[in-house]
């Protein structure tokens, strides 16, 4: 059964915390990745690919530039889920 | 008339990595010297790539000089002759003449002529495509000693306003030599290639191109983030596969030497192994930098000098890079 996107945000925070550090509760969906998070691409590209394979979802390699804020990276993934 | 029955090559059961040489660019050269023109910083840098200096050759000092004298250390602590040396390979994309090759000049240089030489071209995979052949041809009973080089002088292909990879990359050569073994001493070999992503690590243009005036001098540029999710997730499978093919474990390994392109993917591929503690991870990109097929032998060379492993030890090691191609094997540390 699809996530819905509470769902896929705590699950996507929990990401961003094991690679980052960053807090769980500070990864809102209005936060951009780069300039709020002070996520970098290298981080940015290792958290998607552990949100694939959580979310069982595929993130092609030229989304991942349009994936600016959490909200953005939690709509996809919520859409990609079918 | 009777046919005689042919002779063929007599097979020798197992090989070994005798020695190790090594050479490194004469010139250090550090994040400050280079920010500038990719408007960066030293801590920028070493937080993305974790490169605290990179060692580049001088305008003298060239590509095949580095090779001989990587290959003159390795010939000695194999303590063999150069004239035992019955194959040399030499991995390397720095080579600036389309023919001869490399090879067939170090071959000559260090002693070992008449010695069938020939180049491979395979990137920050060479090393290992080397040491896969180099096994191959050893217990075949093709040649009893091999000389495999890795050397690369890619500040010849660099541009310093480029944020993909230039900054990244290093110069300097690494040595073996592969000889016959009473004991097991190079696994079966994990390799391949996905010339999908052709144009993921490559050159700006081509020499026509150049030669037409439709380019400037070809550089080598990647999309970073592609090779870095494919050299992690794709190589953690490889590295699995490789020590599966060759009946180990992690915990049995004493080091693991990747390809020394970026600390962030050496550190991420550590994290997806779930290596133990007691494993040696190389990091010889922190004062060494990128150096393409010579980083693997480069980096093993380190921390046998350093005291970091021992000979005797298992060593996994995994290249992988422009093509992109990837090898991967353990070996018994020299």
């Amino acid at each position: 059964m699809a996530l819905s996107q509470e769902q896929v945000l705590a699950g996507l925070a929990e990401i961003v915390n094991e690679e980052t550090g960053i807090d769980t509760d500070s990864v809102k969906m209005e936060k951009s990745f780069t300039n709020d998070l002070d996520i970098d691409s290298i981080s940015m590209m290792t958290i998607v690919v552990n949100a694939e394979e959580k979310f069982s979802v595929k993130i092609p390699d030229e989304e991942v530039a349009n994936l600016l804020t959490v909200a953005d990276a939690v709509n996809f993934i919520t859409a990609a889920q079918g | 008339m009777n046919q005689p029955t042919l002779k063929q090559f007599e097979t020798v059961k197992y090989s070994r990595i005798y020695s190790l040489g090594a050479s490194r660019g004469e010139l250090v050269v550090t994040n400050d010297d280079i920010a500038g023109p990719i408007d960066s910083s030293d801590e920028w840098i070493r937080q993305r790539t974790g490169i605290i200096t990179r060692r580049r050759a001088s305008k003298t000092q060239s590509l095949i000089d580095m090779a001989v004298e990587a290959s003159n250390e390795a010939i000695k602590g194999a303590g063999i002759t150069p004239q035992e040396i019955g194959a040399v390979i030499f991995s390397t994309i720095t080579h600036p003449y389309q023919t001869p090759s490399a090879a067939t000049l170090l071959a000559d240089l260090i002693g070992a002529n008449p010695a069938p030489a020939f180049d491979i071209s395979a990137a920050c995979a060479g090393y290992c495509y080397g040491i896969a052949q180099a096994d191959a041809l050893v217990r075949s009973g093709v040649a009893k000693f091999v000389l495999v080089v890795g050397g690369e002088k890619l500040s010849d292909f660099i541009d310093p306003t480029d944020r993909s990879i230039s900054f990244l990359l290093g110069d300097g050569a690494g040595a073996a030599i592969v000889g016959p073994s009473d004991t097991p001493g190079i696994s079966p070999t994990v390799w391949g290639s996905d010339g999908s992503h052709w144009s993921s690590v490559s050159m700006t243009s081509s020499l026509l191109e150049f030669r037409d005036g439709e380019s400037t001098w070809p550089t080598i540029r990647q999309d970073g983030l592609t090779v870095f999710k494919w050299a992690v997730w794709e190589m953690v499978k490889v590295a699995k596969e490789a020590l599966e093919v060759a009946g180990v474990k992690a915990e049995d390994l004493s080091a693991l030497v990747t390809h020394q392109a970026n600390i962030r993917i050496i550190d991420e591929l550590v994290k997806q192994l779930a290596l133990p503690e007691s494993v040696a991870v190389a990091r010889d990109i922190v004062n060494t930098g990128n150096t393409s097929a010579a980083s693997v032998p480069l980096a093993m060379h380190q921390l046998l000098k350093d005291g970091t492993v021992k000979s005797g030890g298992l060593a996994l090691e995994i290249g992988f890079g422009a093509g992109l191609a990837f090898a991967a094997q353990v070996v018994v540390l020299p």
